[in-house]
């Protein structure tokens, strides 16, 4: 990790800019997990257990890739159960409670949008290996975005009901969507080697297809100059995510001998 | 008409190994037949989800954490393919799905057990997972076409639900002692239950004479059960873990291994709904249900409008 | 209490998957949506979770017109006197067969 003192490494920061990467899909996947069985039509709880599979996959891949980065004999399991909320550098986007389908689906084309024009970036990066994983995943990023958007769509221009609960999920996520775009010297390292994007050059594109989309759903968009949440990538979190996370490591903490592979 | 000629002509075609399709004429008793098991197969698929859903949050690897996922979708894909198999016997999905969350309609007792340790999982997939193979494999060859397809299909994708519990199980039985002990208590709790889901003994079992006179089903209750039988006795030797069985004996005559007297009193107690578990699985399948219902009628209405407004583009 | 309410209910799509590119697309099975694009995607999350398709196609069921039992016989047997319709029928010299 990263301190004011000491100078940070090439190996360092790509390590830390996988692991935020790989901690947002986790925690996302591991969020919409929780519908499996219980969504709002059966074609539905398949879709949503679709993306959730695809989020945690590619969380997978990004601690696998973290761990050969890192060095230390670790495998992607150990980033996953062996951390703990402070080391976690997930967006707290991704880490609130399900709530409705419509905060679900709120959430997820926010993210999506954003995962969508940084991994368009991200498939310049100058590594192999990793652009292989970038291009594997857009194209189910691609998908989670078209899904997600469509919902806007029906729920925003559906019914009066319909259209005042996912106003209302907005309007509470929008504090969450500042920290899409934040960055620091782990960023900076990366655009320097080639590996990492600027997210400030997207960052009117994905507001401008938020803005469209919430428009032809017939919602307000929210304010932008309104307080913004902040920390995520420093492991300041939500009082949420310490109970996902001693739900999630409880049984692998508790024999961490075991094979459990 | 139901006459004599039609049920024998019918029959004929059954007996020559014909498959009856939606719009071929069936006697009124084979469709009721059909919906009421092939209705009770697809809720059984999803309310199937949830004993193990129970376990994604808590699945002690990302790699069993995506097997799990994927493992509960297909039940719910499964339980999508056979409501649509039902459903061209002229009966909507909502109607079946109002009966079981509302009605009399039933679903497969074992879910009405809880998932209490992660071995259970594995339990499930082996002993639950394997049980319903056996009878998803003889549905395969069933005289009804959807039905016969939509198992086809199903055994098809389940194919690795079997193999991944197993494996597991396995692993933890060869474990630490720990996880060995959870292992053999998963086995231990769901050995009688996974005999009991081929149903009644065929002397109790009022519907199987006809079901097999259809081709329906292609063996009795009983039948499959001893198959069963015999495929895990070899199977829990292989990973060495003891079935809780003291009468598990090989009879030479037959060929089959013989087992001991199944607990039907709790049998009759989980179906009549007094398992651990059934107000939970039905509180859960109703509050989707209805917590669901903003969503899809969202999707009506917008659909409503778009057409309205493609229409007036016109 | 039970659902009543029918301003919920999804109408029934037919679902038709391509396995590769230069094959027809064949009956998969079918599933509830709301419209023509819901369609897709629900058919893609289940009938192709497993790369199955290349091309996806859905139409509503009650666009589509099927034969009966009863048109079985007027249909189709009439086929069965037409050998000349089937390659079989004709004869090709040895030399040329081996090569085909």
């Amino acid at each position: 990790m990263s301190t004011a003192t000491k100078e940070l490494t090439k190996q360092e920061a790509f390590l830390t800019y996988l692991l935020r990467l790989a901690d947002d899909r986790l925690i996302l996947g591991q969020r919409n997990s929780e519908w499996c069985g219980h969504g709002p039509q059966l074609e539905e709880d398949l879709a949503i257990a679709n993306i959730s599979l695809d989020l945690i996959g590619h969380a997978t891949a990004l601690y696998e890739y973290a761990a050969e980065v890192e060095d230390e004999g670790h495998d992607e399991d150990h980033f996953a159960y062996f951390r703990d909320d402070r080391e976690f550098t997930n967006l707290q986007l991704c880490e609130l409670p399900k709530g409705d389908f419509g905060f679900t689906i709120a959430r997820q084309f926010l993210f999506s949008a954003f995962s969508y024009f940084q991994y368009e970036r991200l498939k310049e990066a100058q590594d192999e290996q990793f652009t292989g994983m970038v291009n594997k995943h857009l194209k189910e990023i691609k998908y989670h975005l078209r899904h997600s958007r469509e919902w806007v769509l029906r729920l925003g221009d559906g019914t009066e009901e319909s259209h005042n609960r996912i106003q209302e999920s907005f309007d509470e996520l929008w504090m969450y969507t500042d920290e899409l775009f934040y960055m620091d010297e782990v960023d900076e390292w990366m655009i320097k080697e080639g590996l990492g994007v600027d997210s400030s050059e997207f960052k009117d594109e994905w507001k401008k297809l938020v803005e469209d989309t919430l428009t032809e759903a017939t919602l307000t968009v929210p304010d932008w100059d309104q307080f913004m949440m902040s920390g995520s990538r420093k492991g300041i979190h939500t009082e949420h995510l310490g109970h996902m996370l001693a739900q999630m490591q409880f049984l692998r903490r508790s024999y961490p001998d075991a094979e459990w592979k | 008409m139901e006459n004599q000629e039609k049920l024998d002509e019918f029959q004929a075609r059954i007996d020559a190994g014909e498959k009856i399709e939606p719009k071929d004429w069936m006697p009124e008793r084979y469709r009721q037949q059909l919906i009421r098991m092939m209705s009770q197969h697809a809720h059984s698929e999803i309310v199937g989800m949830l004993p193990e859903g129970n376990w994604i949050e808590r699945a002690p690897s990302l790699k069993r954490k995506l097997v799990l996922l994927a493992k509960v979708q297909d039940e719910a894909g499964h339980g999508l393919y056979l409501y649509s198999a039902t459903e061209t016997l002229g009966i909507d999905r909502s109607e079946l799905v109002d009966q079981y969350l509302y009605g009399n309609a039933k679903y497969s007792s074992i879910f009405n057990y809880p998932t209490m340790t992660y071995a259970d999982i594995c339990a499930i997939g082996w002993l639950v997972d394997g049980a319903a193979i056996v009878n998803q494999t003889m549905l395969a060859r069933s005289s009804y076409g959807p039905y016969s397809r939509a198992n086809v299909r199903i055994c098809k994708e389940e194919s690795f639900h079997k193999k991944q519990g197993y494996e597991m199980l396995a692993k933890m039985a060869s474990g630490t002692p720990e996880q060995q002990k959870m292992a053999q208590d998963a086995v231990n709790r769901w050995w009688w239950p996974s005999l009991m889901m081929f149903g009644p003994h065929d002397s109790d079992s009022p519907n199987s004479a006809e079901l097999i006179k259809w081709q329906v089903k292609l063996k009795t209750n009983d039948e499959l059960r001893q198959h069963f039988v015999d495929r895990m006795v070899m199977e829990a030797e292989a990973i060495d873990v003891t079935l809780p069985d003291p009468d598990l004996t090989y009879n030479e005559e037959t060929g089959h291994w013989d087992f001991g007297e199944i607990p039907w009193d709790e049998f009759w107690n989980v179906v009549k709904g007094n398992g651990i578990m059934n107000r939970d699985r039905m509180k859960a399948r109703r509050s989707a249900h209805e917590n669901g219902e903003w969503v899809r009628e969202a999707a009506v209405e917008y659909a409503r409008k778009k057409k309205l407004r493609e229409e007036k583009a016109s | 209490m039970s659902d009543t309410n029918n301003k919920d209910n999804w109408p029934l799509w037919e679902v038709f998957t391509q396995p590769k590119s230069g094959k027809p697309h064949e009956h998969a099975g079918s599933l509830h949506a709301a419209d023509e694009e819901m369609a897709l995607q629900n058919a893609r999350d289940t009938y192709a979770r497993r790369n199955e398709g290349v091309s996806i196609w859905v139409v509503e069921s009650k666009h589509i017109t099927a034969s009966t039992p009863e048109d079985m016989g007027p249909f189709f047997d009439p086929a069965n006197d037409k050998p000349y319709r089937h390659p079989q029928f004709y004869s090709v010299p040895r030399a040329v067969k081996k090569r085909s």
